[in-house]
């Protein structure tokens, strides 16, 4: 699922904007331009998508988890030229990743295992395909109101405290639970598409 | 596409927490990274006594030119060089 996004007032602002906003292949448009700035968002855009797929599913040690990571983009980076479907870019970089979690997993074995048969080969299929679902989820919170996309991700991705989250968005503590019950039921209805998409990222949830 | 309950997509949000921030940022900065890896090479091809001490300590000629050393810089300098 991708979210509603305005690539032409994306285009004008930083990072985040463009990662938020450009679809997938807009953006890997701009960076096969030389637009350093489209790079820096694709890096964004799908950097916890390559961290989850290691960490999470292949639970590869956190050195393997960095080689894995700057690998998977100095790759992307050198080889976007080769992508021949520009909307193909999310399954291009996750079977790079888990390809490379593979090589990573066989390399460590090899070096303490001498029967190759007990190698690891796959993580496992269940969180690769919760790890997709998260990133869909990650996605649809695009279309959420600045402030619903910042509780929830603050919240339930960085385990910030009700008392983190509210001195730094500058609310009251005792206000968090109610704002995240609602942008959680916000989110539900961008993601079932019961609604349509608030699109005003201005909107606000008080 | 089946019912999303709140717990489950609690729980779907939290499955991708961000990276480490200085991992991004490594890749981030990959673009003037091979910029500054060209001008080492250059460097390197036309004074020997600079590529033998890049030979000998890659990492540290990449931190000298503002670089940070990630593997897979650290493995295309060490190709380029050898």
């Amino acid at each position: 699922m991708e979210a509603a996004r305005d690539d032409g007032a994306a285009a004008a602002r930083g990072p985040a904007a463009l990662s938020g906003e450009l679809s997938d292949a807009r953006l890997v448009a701009q960076c096969r331009s030389g637009d350093e700035q489209a790079w820096r968002a694709l890096v964004e855009r799908f950097s916890r998508y390559v961290y989850a797929i290691s960490v999470q599913a292949f639970r590869l040690p956190a050195q393997d988890a960095e080689d894995v990571f700057q690998e998977v983009f100095a790759r992307v980076y050198e080889r976007l030229e080769t992508l021949r479907e520009d909307e193909a870019v999310r399954p291009w970089i996750g079977q790079l990743t888990r390809r490379l979690c593979i090589d990573r997993l066989r390399a460590g074995s090899r070096e303490t295992v001498e029967d190759t048969d007990e190698l690891p080969e796959t993580a496992a299929d269940d969180v690769l395909s919760q790890v997709e679902e998260a990133f869909d989820v990650h996605d649809a919170m695009a279309a959420l109101p600045e402030n619903c996309r910042e509780i929830l991700d603050r919240f339930f991705a960085r385990d910030e405290s009700y008392r983190t989250i509210g001195d730094a968005l500058g609310l009251p503590a005792g206000t968090i639970a109610s704002r995240i019950s609602r942008c959680l039921e916000k989110l539900r209805d961008v993601f079932e598409g019961r609604n349509q998409p608030p699109g005003a990222s201005s909107e606000q949830v008080t | 596409m089946s019912a999303y309950d709140i717990e489950r997509l609690s729980r779907l949000i939290g499955m991708l927490p961000p990276a480490p921030a200085a991992w991004v940022g490594a890749a981030q900065e990959l673009p003037q990274a091979r910029r500054e890896l060209d001008g080492i090479v250059a460097r390197a091809e036309a004074d020997a006594e600079f590529r033998q001490a890049l030979i000998a300590d890659l990492e540290g000629a990449l931190q000298a030119e503002g670089v940070e050393p990630t593997w897979p810089l650290l493995d295309e300098l060490r190709r380029r060089v050898s």
